[in-house]
């Protein structure tokens, strides 16, 4: 995990703090940088864009690509999608918990990886899908998730 | 580049554009789209780059990369122009002969597509019945021109609709022929586009907003995300009419964070569009101003409504507000504001090129136009397919679809996404548009159309669609907090066994509650899925209560819960 670097935060706010409403852009830039919104990140945010606290957090628990805590160095997705769904990706996503020893929204032990289930990634010709970091596997099974998560390091 | 500042100095790069390109010579276009790149799409457009060079056809053979024509089942998809020869599952392998041959003119037999119920190949992809039932006004230029470059776009036609608007229609004009079109809103309500737009211009307001909505959340639909980043520039071209005809001066493009190159294809094609002067001040020398930003979701389904989307946009959680007062009088930061789906959008340059008119003539008589539906489940060929309205259930999934994968049975069609119904085998024939949906307890929704096969078990179908609403429902009002978790509570205790008499009619109330005391539309459309199953298939139910099985798994129960993860 990135030590918390303001410097980069302070950057990143320095963007967008021209722009009104910019709460939830900052936040996924941060995000993005440090795979979660570190608090101290939070309070400075609040600070620099005259928000309060309580909001940031309240912003920051309501959407989904926001995280409070360490994500894992790999981000693994798990398809959850109608199509995805009716054509197995329930045993997809058994399998990869299975492998991670970990339930969705969860991170290995070692930070290796985050393991999240997603509504829809929009590939639903190719279910069932599975994303890790910006990489999309489609058409898998259960089988080929193990292949696939031994790829990342 | 310098800057156009006129209506015919575009029209002068168009031809300019024109005369340098050699439309005779073969161009072999490879979808780069988030559903061929899973393929191994990159990698194929790596050995092309490679292989043209190495066998020194440059000369001969032109290589263009391209969004999605839609066939992702297929993927990688190469087209080749001018001639529209299909190949299909193109791999690294295959790239060398693929080179070799269209350098002579020759085909490469074995990349063909094979019907599968006639076993033939074909050669042209008008001729494959995927696309032969197809009407492609969206979709079609999205596999002919690269999303990255404004040129391909120019070459096409792109932006001559704002020409013409700028140089020879008033705002009042405009709308006038939006609303001649009759088109209607692809979001998933239907509203009337040109009447919209009437109320927005109407509104008096010192800044007025237009934004494209692509925060396309319903699982199963991904036309928004294709149209995004194949062709950019002919959703912008729809915003900038839309700005001009509604007195709009600021744009928002709204995507959903999880669709990253749409994102990216979206900002390439904003600054390129500033680039050539069709975007920013004094636009083409007409004295119209109008600037667009990108924002990114924070990946809420909710967002998807227009009020939580706004509220999103004020640096908010996504939580809808009633309605009135509607965005189109106070909308974002309390201006007059109009939201449109991607869709709409695509559609305003065709409709101003062809006129209102002619874009009427097709479909019925409440729906006009095409849709582009997400084809996906358990049919032989899936993608997104572009129909005119009115097409049949039974064309798009045996015609375009090509039936029921595996040789089963077809057991129903779930339309609409979350907020959608099942619809079953005896109505097939019903012609697709908003209100024959409609009638039967559905909706057209964004699009989505999911096939199902005799095994799958209704109920689980129903909890499924539960569990994700219960997951992202906002959690202002309590009926569809708290309503929804007990009706999936309930589908829970059926597929374990613990069904009881009077289970049914539990749900059938708490359903009523919900729908009548929800604030948005995701609340007050949550219990379709289990309505609709209720009316088709509500034997299913009263299996899984008194018998305590599941024919459709052929299972008993308690069965492995499919979605245990995604329940509350």
């Amino acid at each position: 995990m990135d030590a918390v670097n303001m410097e980069k935060v302070n950057q990143i706010i320095d963007e967008r703090i021209a722009d009104r409403g910019s709460l939830i852009q900052i936040l996924l830039d941060v995000q993005q940088s440090y795979h979660w919104i570190p608090p101290a990140a939070a309070a400075l945010i609040s600070e620099r864009i005259d928000v309060p606290l309580s909001q940031v957090y309240r912003v920051a628990s309501f959407y989904k690509s926001l995280s409070l805590t360490p994500r894992g160095k790999h981000f693994a997705k798990v398809c959850m999608g109608t199509a995805c769904y009716v054509r197995g990706g329930k045993e997809v996503m058994e399998k990869a918990s299975e492998i991670l020893g970990v339930e969705a929204g969860g991170t290995t032990a070692d930070m290796k990886f985050t393991l999240e289930k997603v509504s829809c990634i929009g590939c639903c010709s190719l279910g069932p899908m599975i994303t890790v970091d910006s990489e999309y596997y489609g058409k898998i099974s259960p089988e080929k998730v193990v292949e696939i998560l031994e790829n990342y390091d | 580049m310098p800057k156009l500042s006129s209506v015919a100095e575009l029209e002068k790069l168009q031809k300019d554009i024109l005369s340098k390109r050699t439309p005779q010579k073969p161009c072999l276009a490879l979808c780069v789209g988030t559903g061929c790149i899973p393929l191994g799409a990159k990698k194929v457009l790596a050995a092309f780059k490679e292989e043209i060079k190495n066998q020194g056809v440059e000369d001969k053979i032109d290589l263009k990369e391209t969004g999605c024509p839609g066939f992702c089942e297929k993927g990688p998809l190469v087209s080749i122009y001018p001639e529209g020869i299909c190949y299909c599952g193109v791999k690294v392998e295959d790239v060398a002969q693929v080179v070799a041959q269209t350098a002579q003119g020759k085909i490469v037999d074995s990349l063909l597509y094979v019907d599968h119920m006639t076993g033939e190949k074909i050669l042209h992809e008008q001729d494959i019945p995927f696309y032969k039932y197809q009407r492609r006004l969206l979709l079609g230029n999205n596999s002919r021109l690269n999303p990255q470059e404004i040129e391909d776009s120019l070459a096409l036609g792109g932006y001559a609709a704002l020409a013409k608007v700028l140089l020879l229609m008033t705002p009042e004009q405009v709308i006038a022929e939006v609303e001649k079109s009759q088109l209607r809103g692809r979001g998933g309500a239907g509203f009337p586009t040109g009447r919209k737009w009437r109320i927005a211009r109407n509104s008096p307001g010192e800044v007025k907003y237009v934004i494209v909505n692509c925060d396309e959340g319903d699982p199963g639909a991904y036309m928004d995300r294709s149209l995004m980043e194949g062709n950019p520039h002919a959703i912008l071209e729809g915003l900038i009419i839309g700005a001009y005809a509604m007195d709009a001066t600021e744009g928002i493009i709204y995507v959903r964070e999880e669709y990253p190159l749409a994102v990216e294809n979206a900002e390439i094609a904003l600054r390129q569009a500033e680039e050539y002067g069709l975007l920013g001040k004094n636009i083409l020398g007409s004295g119209f101003d109008f600037q667009v930003k990108i924002i990114r979701g924070g990946g809420a389904f909710v967002c998807g409504e227009e009020t939580a989307l706004i509220a999103s946009l004020e640096g908010k959680p996504g939580e809808p507000r009633q309605r009135p007062p509607f965005p189109a009088a106070s909308g974002l930061w309390g201006m007059p504001t109009n939201i449109n789906n991607v869709e709409t959008w695509a559609n305003i340059p065709i409709i101003i090129k062809n006129g209102g008119e002619w874009f009427a003539e097709i479909g019925t008589a409440g729906s006009k136009g095409t849709k582009i539906f997400s084809l996906v489940g358990k049919v032989n060929n899936t993608g997104l397919v572009e129909v005119p309205m009115g097409i049949s259930l039974r064309d798009i999934i045996y015609k375009i679809g090509g039936g029921i994968s595996k040789g089963k049975k077809f057991k129903a069609v779930q339309t609409g996404g979350p907020s959608g119904g099942c619809i079953p085998a005896e109505f097939l024939d019903t012609p697709v548009d908003f209100d024959e949906l409609a009638k039967l307890g559905s909706i057209m929704g964004s699009g989505g159309m999911i096939v199902m096969d005799e095994s799958t078990c209704m109920v689980d179908l129903a909890r499924y669609f539960l569990g994700f609403l219960a997951d992202e429902s906002c959690g202002k009002c309590l009926s569809c907090r708290e309503g929804i978790r007990q009706m999936q509570s309930i589908l829970n205790d059926i597929m374990e066994g613990r069904g009881q008499t009077g289970d049914i009619e539990l749900l059938e109330r708490l359903a009523v509650t919900i729908k009548k005391t929800s604030q948005c539309a995701l609340g007050q459309t949550a219990p379709n899925s289990v309505l609709t199953t209720l009316r088709y298939f509500r034997h299913e139910y009263v299996e899984h209560i008194e018998e305590k099985r599941c024919s459709a798994r052929r299972k008993s129960t308690p069965q492995a819960t499919f979605f245990s993860q995604v329940n509350v």
